[in-house]
């Protein structure tokens, strides 16, 4: 039997890295292959696993030819949907990539093609959390002088935000912290950076310690609350239309659902 | 900054607030270009929702709920028996900043009784939006109420400061307003609805020649019509907003429905149900003038002054002009696409760009997210498989009603509640 071992090429986790990946599949005519981040490693029984370093010149060599055939849309909407993190989701991109490379027509708006569409939706997806995102933070002011936030994104869409809030709240210095991730963003009035935090281990990200915030930061949640209870109209209740805009799973770190 | 006195006046003046339903905070071009606070630039963002559903964006308030005026529909009219209060300027200030930089609001909406005179009132809702630009160096959206019979001298300051201006004409008829609000014409509503317009059309002249030249109400007016208080027909509220969105430029018009407050006996008694669905299909014909190329006429006219309350207003047209269809979804206009039951806007667009590649059929369109359960049986597409009996209206329409749930069902048949 004439059969092509599959092999598996692993990556670090990062946007780069899996364009290295798809670099190394061209170099090589690879047929069938398999790329997975480290973080998510699935034993696989039969063929070869390969760790490869991102090669930041490989990527961009990628990101190049990915460009040259879509639109600005078009490579957002990859670059989106690689951010959801879904399993499989590289295989899926991968042969996105492959379909347009080949086409002479921008794929992107084609539709009826099922790697077109599915792409486009997990794209929608992720851009309907960062938006969420950008809606649902909510930050604390610590004794520090720095507005506090954290999250857990279904998707990993720090890197979607942070201009949004850069512009926004250029006079403050500012963390968004994604727990899920263990990671998160930094804003010192001049620019953004990506920081680990070692939080205390006290720390509940629900409440409001004064060990850690500004004594008048809960008179403003308390305002906020009120405020957020005498704007309700109380004989157009329609509470499944609440859930369906504010899903439960953001409440706990709404402080106007705190009560 | 007290913070129970605050906190007393922010529960009465929001809670009075509250009956105006415009929430939009988008459509500015306001940046962030001096390292200030804010920006209203992108789109506009709803930080929470109620539990009525409705989209918090801003923080909406009354400066003041005294009023020299006696509104029937209003409830801060001076004959209402209830708390009064009123914030000071910085007092808004404050909490719109503080608001604004923990991420609850995109901005300020500031509306008010009447209290001395309408510019009196206009100037100081004028000086709160002036604080919070130039002292607070605040590029947040602002909304501020146009007070009926404000001067044009204190409309234009106005705009320069705030980025979206309305005012609201809240009942459709002028025979409604007198019955209503007989101390008010509708002139005194119109005055500063001109001014403003007038100084934007001026503004984006100008600005087309010195690119510096100051912001004006950059988000444009809006208005609102309260729904179901003085006996108009669907037909009367359409053709008036047509006429407002025509007329002055309009970039919103809101409807919303009575609620009642009040046991005058001009107006619906206290316990009538508010007419959600009736708004409901009221913002869907909106929708349809604005966004899919109909005409005000072609849904509501004199043979069908009111909107069916059991389709939508599309269905409900299609209906009446079968001979449009079947529409050939492979070969028609946007425009007829745009007429087809089932078929939002986003979806035409998939249509119109998938289409090039190949023909479309049944499958694909099902996985574009076409509604099928109505659509279908006005289209053909890229298969032998289509309606081919000769339906009639009222036929299809219950075919239609067969297949679908609505979630007004409740309302639709009230006798489904006695056992519910």
């Amino acid at each position: 039997m004439n059969r092509t071992t599959q092999q598996t090429l692993v990556y670090d986790g990062t946007f780069d890295g899996f364009l290295t990946c798809v670099f190394r599949v061209y170099e090589q005519k690879l047929a069938t292959v398999e790329i997975q981040r480290e973080s998510n490693l699935q034993a696989s029984l039969f063929g070869a696993l390969e760790f490869l370093l991102t090669n930041p010149e490989h990527a961009d060599r990628v990101w190049k030819g990915i460009t040259n055939k879509t639109s600005k849309k078009g490579s957002s909407s990859l670059y989106y949907a690689f951010l959801s993190e879904q399993s499989g989701v590289e295989h899926l991109l991968l042969s996105y990539i492959q379909n347009l490379i080949k086409s002479e027509l921008l794929i992107e708006s084609d539709f009826s093609n099922p790697t077109v569409l599915k792409v486009a939706q997990i794209a929608k997806s992720v851009g309907r959390e960062k938006h969420r995102m950008e809606a649902f933070v909510r930050f604390k002011l610590t004794k520090d002088g720095i507005y506090f936030a954290n999250i857990e994104p279904d998707f990993d869409v720090l890197p979607l935000i942070s201009k949004h809030f850069e512009h926004r709240y250029a006079d403050q210095k500012w963390i968004i912290y994604d727990l899920k991730r263990g990671y998160g963003l930094y804003y010192d009035l001049e620019r953004v950076d990506v920081i680990q935090l070692s939080l205390p281990e006290d720390f509940d990200a629900t409440k409001t310690s004064s060990d850690y915030f500004a004594p008048e930061e809960l008179e403003f949640q308390t305002l906020w609350q009120d405020y957020f209870e005498s704007t309700n109209i109380k004989s157009r209740k329609n509470m499944r239309l609440h859930i369906q805009h504010v899903p439960k799973r953001y409440w706990k770190y709404l402080s106007e659902k705190g009560r | 900054m007290s913070f129970e006195r605050t906190q007393e006046k922010l529960k009465i003046l929001a809670d009075a607030a509250k009956y105006d339903v415009s929430c939009a905070s988008s459509g500015s071009e306001r940046k962030n270009t001096s390292k200030g606070l804010g920006d209203a630039s992108g789109m506009g963002i709803c930080h929470s929702y109620t539990e009525d559903g409705r989209c918090v964006s801003l923080l909406k308030i009354l400066l003041t709920n005294y009023c020299i005026f006696d509104c029937a529909y209003c409830v801060t009219r001076k004959s209402n028996d209830i708390k009064r209060a009123a914030f000071q300027v910085q007092e808004v200030v404050d909490l719109t900043i503080n608001f604004y930089r923990r991420n609850y609001i995109e901005g300020l909406f500031l509306s008010s009784g009447i209290f001395k005179s309408a510019d009196y009132t206009m100037e100081r809702l004028v000086a709160v939006a002036k604080k919070l630009r130039l002292e607070e160096n605040f590029n947040g959206y602002i909304h501020l109420k146009s007070i009926p019979g404000a001067s044009d001298e204190l409309m234009k300051e106005a705009g320069l400061y705030a980025d979206r201006l309305s005012v609201n004409i809240e009942i459709p008829t002028k025979e409604g307003l007198k019955l209503l609000a007989p101390e008010k014409n509708r002139e005194d509503f119109i005055k500063p609805m001109v001014k403003v317009k007038n100084e934007i059309i001026q503004y984006q002249s100008e600005k087309k020649i010195i690119k510096s030249t100051p912001k004006f109400a950059p988000a444009g007016q809006s208005t609102q019509m309260i729904i179901g208080a003085s006996g108009e027909s669907d037909q009367q509220i359409m053709w008036t907003s047509n006429y407002f969105y025509k007329k002055f430029n309009l970039k919103r018009v809101y409807y919303s429905g009575y609620i009642p407050i009040s046991y005058d006996s001009r107006l619906p008694q206290i316990g009538t149900d508010v007419p959600m669905l009736r708004e409901n299909r009221l913002y869907q014909t909106d929708w349809l003038m604005r966004f899919y190329g109909f005409q005000v006429h072609e849904i509501v006219n004199n043979d069908h002054p009111n909107l069916d309350m059991d389709v939508d207003p599309k269905l409900g047209w299609a209906l009446r002009n079968l001979d449009y269809f079947p529409v050939d979804i492979n070969k028609a206009d946007k425009f007829m696409l745009a007429r087809i039951p089932g078929l939002g806007m986003k979806s035409v667009d998939k249509i119109m760009k998938a289409r090039q590649f190949r023909k479309l059929n049944w499958e694909h369109l099902k996985r574009m997210g076409v509604a099928l359960n109505r659509a279908r049986y006005f289209l053909v597409c890229d298969s032998r498989d289509f309606e081919r009996r000769d339906l009639t209206g009222p036929q299809l329409k219950s075919m239609i009603l067969q297949n679908t749930s609505s979630k007004y069902e409740k309302i639709l048949s009230p006798q489904l509640n006695l056992f519910g």
